[in-house]
């Protein structure tokens, strides 16, 4: 017995027997249309390029073409279950570029839907990388029932769950009501109990660390060189967080702390992402205390007919995946001459393929899952 | 600490690297992010050198981007002195208003924004131009500086048609491989492919004429 084992270890396969596999664009483990073109050498990856632009509708001219106004909504269907992140990117870079003010308590409503979003993604996120684990089910509906509370939320602020097209450069489009503040802290209350029992669900779970402990390792260096943003980026041991490097908006006034990983590996990149809704949880409860009363747009602003000077502009916010920016260049007219999206999704698929060298295909699965993609946001 | 001013910036640059010829370009807009324009011989060690740099450390190329600029055509009034035939014959001097056209030739642009992860500040913004919009639409690649920069890079040849050179992969991205034109230049102009639908006519069906009446 302990023979045949051995020798299975040591089972090379012959030279030249290399597979090509074209996983997707249907791929159910995908999250999309997007394919990995592998290169398989039994079942160890030897090559792995991605292959997207599937859902490429050129959205950067399409902006282009009209007013900056009617970009907005279009933002909303990069990362398209992350709209609110998305608008605010935008609007910050539009603020920038034309020197615009934005009221107190708009800044607080904008942090508590950029945090409410922040939750329910990482929920998804892990919900759907626990699933392509084969978790089939369990996990991704108690992600989705406490996604399914903060989206029945922006439903009943801006009147969309998922396109909200809320925020507006100067301050947000509607204001909130106190009921609507209540109903969010209620919510927040029980959201400490639903951390706890997501992570309580599989954290010391016996698989899942076999799968993911020192599987998709990605070591500080690349990371930085590659421009990976987020989660990922501070799961290999990178203290950067655009909340605490920037503080745009008013985050330097909510104490919370940069979870950090140590080894880069997919059970890291989970942890942080169970680790970021705790500290999501801390801001949320911070605003929610301090909000003010005021109005909730600049009321000097023009949103139609904005004509910024010319010159230029770069925004970026922390976004549950990375680091999102908005590029915009203006020649004084009413529309953007350039106007460019950093997408963090498709900038953190850049060392996809070298995170994947060397593991099984099966793995590679999980990898792509931990790193957090949206084809819309990747392709635009 | 915070990043010196995009003047000091190039006088450390053009010390540093030396033969490099480095512009400062000003940006009219109160975000005041001014960028620097690299020659492209010494593009490449400019990067390095800000890579590298002990006190800057730009480490992370955040966002690289291309930027369409159309040929402009300026036209101005001039007044000029010119000899006059009057109809008898007699010359004179008069002054005469022409239109003068200055043509600036076209070109594209690749935007580097670096921020520095390690000493957490940014932006310093590098711009690149090309000779013109056509063949000599190339520039050198900073994706051996910057990894991030190589699906951008990829990006901003397959919409843009700036050819990379040094780029270890450069292939379209986001449209298909046998696609021609690029798509976010300016003076793109999409297909036609709104083609009138025409139904199949069936014999007998409502207004041919094979339909019979009764």
């Amino acid at each position: 017995m302990r023979d045949a084992v051995a020798d299975l270890a040591v089972f090379e396969p012959e030279e030249g027997e290399i597979m090509e596999v074209s996983m997707g664009p249907h791929h159910p483990s995908t999250h999309g249309v997007f394919r990995m073109d592998v290169k398989l050498e039994g079942e160890r990856v030897v090559r792995l390029k991605p292959v997207f632009g599937y859902l490429h509708r050129n959205h950067e001219k399409i902006a282009e073409h009209g007013a900056y106004l009617s970009a907005i909504p279009y933002t909303d269907r990069l990362d398209y279950l992350c709209s609110m992140t998305n608008n605010w990117g935008y609007v910050l870079a539009v603020e920038k570029l034309a020197g615009i003010a934005v009221p107190e308590r708009a800044e607080y409503i904008r942090v508590i839907v950029a945090e409410l979003t922040r939750f329910q993604n990482h929920a998804g996120l892990v919900g759907f990388l626990l699933q392509d684990m084969g978790a089939s089910g369990t996990p991704l509906m108690y992600a989705f029932r406490e996604r399914e509370k903060v989206l029945d939320l922006f439903e009943s602020l801006s009147g969309a769950r998922m396109m909200c097209n809320y925020m507006r450069f100067g301050g947000v489009r509607v204001d909130c009501s106190a009921a609507w503040l209540a109903e969010v802290r209620t919510l927040v209350g029980r959201l400490p109990q639903f951390v706890d029992e997501f992570e309580n669900l599989l954290r010391v779970n016996e698989i899942l660390m076999a799968r993911t402990q020192g599987v998709g390792v990605l070591p500080r260096a690349l990371a930085i060189n590659a421009g990976v943003t987020g989660p990922m980026l501070r799961a290999s041991g990178v203290n950067y967080d655009i909340r605490k490097v920037d503080h745009y908006g008013i985050y330097d006034r909510f104490h919370f702390r940069v979870p950090m990983g140590e080894h880069g590996d997919v059970y890291d990149r989970y942890m942080m992402r169970l680790l970021e809704m705790r500290e999501t949880v801390k801001i949320l409860e911070q605003a929610l205390r301090d909000i003010p009363a005021g109005p909730v747009m600049d009321p000097k602003v023009r949103l139609r007919g904005l004509r910024p000077k010319a010159g230029e502009a770069y925004g970026r916010i922390e976004s549950p995946k990375g680091e999102l920016g908005f590029f915009l260049i203006s020649d004084g007219t009413g529309n953007p001459y350039r106007y460019r999206v950093r997408p963090p999704s498709m900038i953190n698929l850049t060392i996809l393929e070298d995170m994947c060298l060397g593991e099984n295909i099966a793995d590679a699965v999980i990898i792509l899952g931990s790193v957090d993609i949206v084809l819309g946001e990747v392709d635009r | 600490m915070s990043l010196p001013c995009p003047e000091e910036i190039k006088t450390q640059i053009e010390a540093g690297v030396p033969g490099a010829a480095v512009s400062v370009i000003a940006n009219g807009s109160p975000s005041a992010q001014h960028s620097l324009l690299l020659d492209h011989a010494h593009a490449r060690a400019v990067a390095e050198f800000l890579r590298d740099h002990a006190e800057w450390r730009l480490d992370y190329c955040s966002l690289m981007t291309g930027v369409d600029w159309l040929d402009a055509e300026t036209s101005e009034k001039v007044k000029v002195k010119k000899v006059v035939k009057a109809a008898d014959g007699s010359e004179s001097e008069q002054e005469v208003e022409e239109v003068r056209k200055t043509k600036k030739p076209g070109y594209l642009e690749a935007v580097y924004h670096l921020f520095s992860m390690e000493k957490k500040h940014g932006p310093v913004v590098l711009r690149m131009r090309t000779r013109d919009r056509g063949d000599g639409a190339r520039l050198p690649s900073l994706t051996p500086v910057w990894r991030s920069a190589e699906f951008q890079e990829r990006e901003a040849f397959d919409l843009y048609g700036i050819v990379f050179e040094g780029h270890p992969d450069l292939r379209r991205i986001l449209m298909w491989d046998g696609f021609v034109d690029f798509p976010m230049r300016k003076d793109y102009v999409p297909p036609v492919d709104e083609v009138p639908v025409v139904a199949p006519q069936r014999p007998g069906a409502p207004g041919t004429s094979s339909e019979a009446r009764r």
